[in-house]
């Protein structure tokens, strides 16, 4: 019998033969990943009585969660954080005018096929899409790594996804990874290694496969996969010249669940307040008001997102009562965007750019949200009180279906107007 | 390793947001802020009326969301003894035995008890005695146990490290 991806590479970073699913074993992590949250990370490390970490040039840390700082206790955690950095001689740091870690640790070349990565933020499964082994953990266990280089980890079973079909128009990654985890659940893959495959995967670009496995944390999942080919391999090219080993699932790898799906007449989908599961199709909750839009995070912040938003709202200005606000995911993405007068066309419709970084999806700063209000996101989380206030209600949706319903003021069917 | 407590009864997905929610994250740091929010958009009765050991019984994916151990910590601070669901978010699962705070997995238990009832667990003998009854449960693995009664993963690899340096 074959190995699963997950198998295969956790037999490897822990130095055995083969493992079995359900066995503990120790790893020792390529890249270890902290954000904001660096400076609580750095008192837990010093709490263990060591001074240097062991290995600084597997640390990256992005800032991200609340950049510029928004008042003097974020500005305070920042200070401390490029206090650490210079202390401790991680040359891998990415100031505020970077952008979201899940974006910027593949655009700057930390994330290669085969790696195993760990870091301090639930979304750390986003580098699945370039066929790593790549999950969240705690603040303790970063601080741990940094003084020992080890953590456990169990060897997870694995559910493969066969997407198949042809995407319709008005469909886009995000719509195929809400109808899977509306389908399957919040713990559908709980503890799961779960594989995307099928044609559509296969045809699917770099950006929408970092979609679907930064959102497989939504169904519980330790990691998200997807087999790297020649679309990755080109994306990396011009990012990293680091040598790199592709692992992949033997064709005979035994999963638990081998799930397949047909996207052929897939509507655009909508996840409803206030959990990731509670998926409708766009038609069951068309006509919802909504006072603001977000466009951006980690999720949908890319440049294609960017350009779908700027065709819909082209010489159009979003309803009166709507706030827009566009998060580029990262400061790469600013400027390409910019370059092909994306945000001009954005700008010009009504919408307020934003600096790349986190923005309100965790609703710290820069555009939290007021009693009663409702948002459509392109974010991947709408938990009750996510956007900073517990009586507010959050949507999440494609860019497609949040440009579009920035025009109209309720939430509305992109396909209609598509030409 | 035993403890007996009250129950406080919650639902499926209690998500990491409404046990610790983010616009907190920055701005609260000292364990004993954090654990006066525990809970708060859930249940905002809970942080003023726990008591040291009380516990927690809820349904499925115990802690879904975000990776932010404060959702375990202000839990711990909160005084609560110990979480029993259906089943657990795997990242809450990592931080809450991280933070020396036990878990137990137990269907059962979990559709036997009710809110506000006192009960008991014994962890080395994974056992839940409430009203209706004994309810058994997989004693955790050793190397998990091993955290736990160290208090939690730092003063854990604190011991591991000073061991290391005594061979």
């Amino acid at each position: 019998m074959g190995k699963t991806f997950a198998e295969k590479i956790l037999a490897l970073k822990s130095g055995k033969e083969s493992v079995v699913t359900g066995e503990i074993v120790t790893v020792s992590p390529d890249i270890v990943m902290s954000h904001d949250n660096t400076a609580a990370i750095a008192k837990k490390f010093k709490q263990v009585g060591i001074d240097k970490v062991k290995h600084p040039e597997k640390i990256v840390i992005p800032l991200d969660h609340c950049v510029p700082a928004a008042t003097e206790k974020y500005a305070t955690n920042h200070k401390e954080i490029r206090e650490f950095v210079q202390e401790q001689k991680i040359e891998n740091f990415y100031d505020i005018n970077t952008g979201v870690c899940h974006q910027i640790l593949p655009e700057k070349g930390h994330v290669l096929p085969g790696s195993l990565i760990l870091g301090a933020d639930s979304h750390t499964t986003t580098y699945g899409a370039f066929g790593a082994f790549s999950t969240g953990i705690g603040r303790s266990e970063v601080a741990s790594i940094w003084a020992t280089d080890e953590i456990w980890l169990r060897v997870p079973e694995t559910i493969k996804i066969n997407i198949e079909g042809e995407i319709p128009p008005g469909i886009y990654p995000k719509d195929i990874i809400l109808h899977i985890i509306g389908d399957l659940g919040a713990d559908g893959a709980l503890y799961r290694a779960v594989e995307f495959s099928g044609k559509v995967i296969r045809d699917m670009d770099i950006g929408g496969r970092m979609t679907l496995c930064n959102m497989a944390v939504e169904m519980g999942a330790k990691i998200g996969y997807v087999e790297p080919d020649e679309k990755t391999a080109q994306w990396l090219t011009a990012r990293t010249n680091k040598k790199y080993e592709i692992i992949k699932s033997d064709a005979d790898a035994e999963y638990e669940k081998i799930i397949d799906y047909d996207i052929s007449d897939l509507e655009p989908q909508i996840a409803c307040p206030h959990t990731v599961d509670n998926v409708k199709p766009v038609s069951e909750v068309a006509g919802t008001r909504i006072d603001q839009a977000l466009i951006g995070t980690c999720t949908n912040g890319r440049l294609e997102d960017l350009k779908v938003a700027s065709e819909i709202l082209r010489g159009k200005k979003i309803y009166n009562r709507v706030r827009l606000l566009v998060f580029p995911a990262s400061m790469e993405i600013f400027a390409q965007a910019m370059e092909l007068g994306i945000l001009q066309e954005l700008v010009k419709s009504g919408a307020v750019i934003m600096n790349p970084g986190c923005g309100p999806c965790l609703g710290a700063h820069e555009g939290a949200l007021a009693p009663g209000e409702v948002c459509l996101s392109t974010a991947n989380r709408n938990f009750k009180g996510r956007m900073g206030c517990k009586e507010a209600e959050v949507y999440l949706a494609s860019p497609a279906i949040v440009a579009i319903s920035s025009l109209y003021g309720e939430i509305t069917d992109v396909r209609g107007y598509l030409k | 390793m035993s403890i007996k407590g009250k129950v406080w009864k919650y639902g499926d997905d209690v998500n990491t947001d409404v046990i610790f929610p983010g616009k907190y994250t920055y701005t609260i740091t000292d364990p004993k802020e954090m654990a006066l929010h525990a809970l708060e958009d859930l249940d905002p009765k809970f942080a003023k009326g726990v008591k040291k050991e009380d516990i927690i019984v809820a349904g499925r994916n115990f802690g879904c969301g975000s990776s932010r151990e404060q959702a375990a910590t202000c839990l711990k601070y909160a005084g609560v003894g110990a979480i029993v669901a259906k089943s657990f978010s795997r990242i809450f699962f990592r931080n809450a035995i991280n933070q020396g705070l036990p878990l137990v997995q137990c269907k059962e238990a979990v559709e036997n008890v009710s809110s506000g009832e006192e009960i008991t667990i014994d962890f080395e003998k994974g056992e839940l005695s409430c009203k209706r009854g004994v309810f058994n449960f997989p004693p955790l693995p050793e190397s998990v146990l091993g955290i736990l009664k160290d208090g939690g993963l730092i003063p854990h690899t604190k011991k591991i490290l000073k061991v290391g340096e005594g061979e």
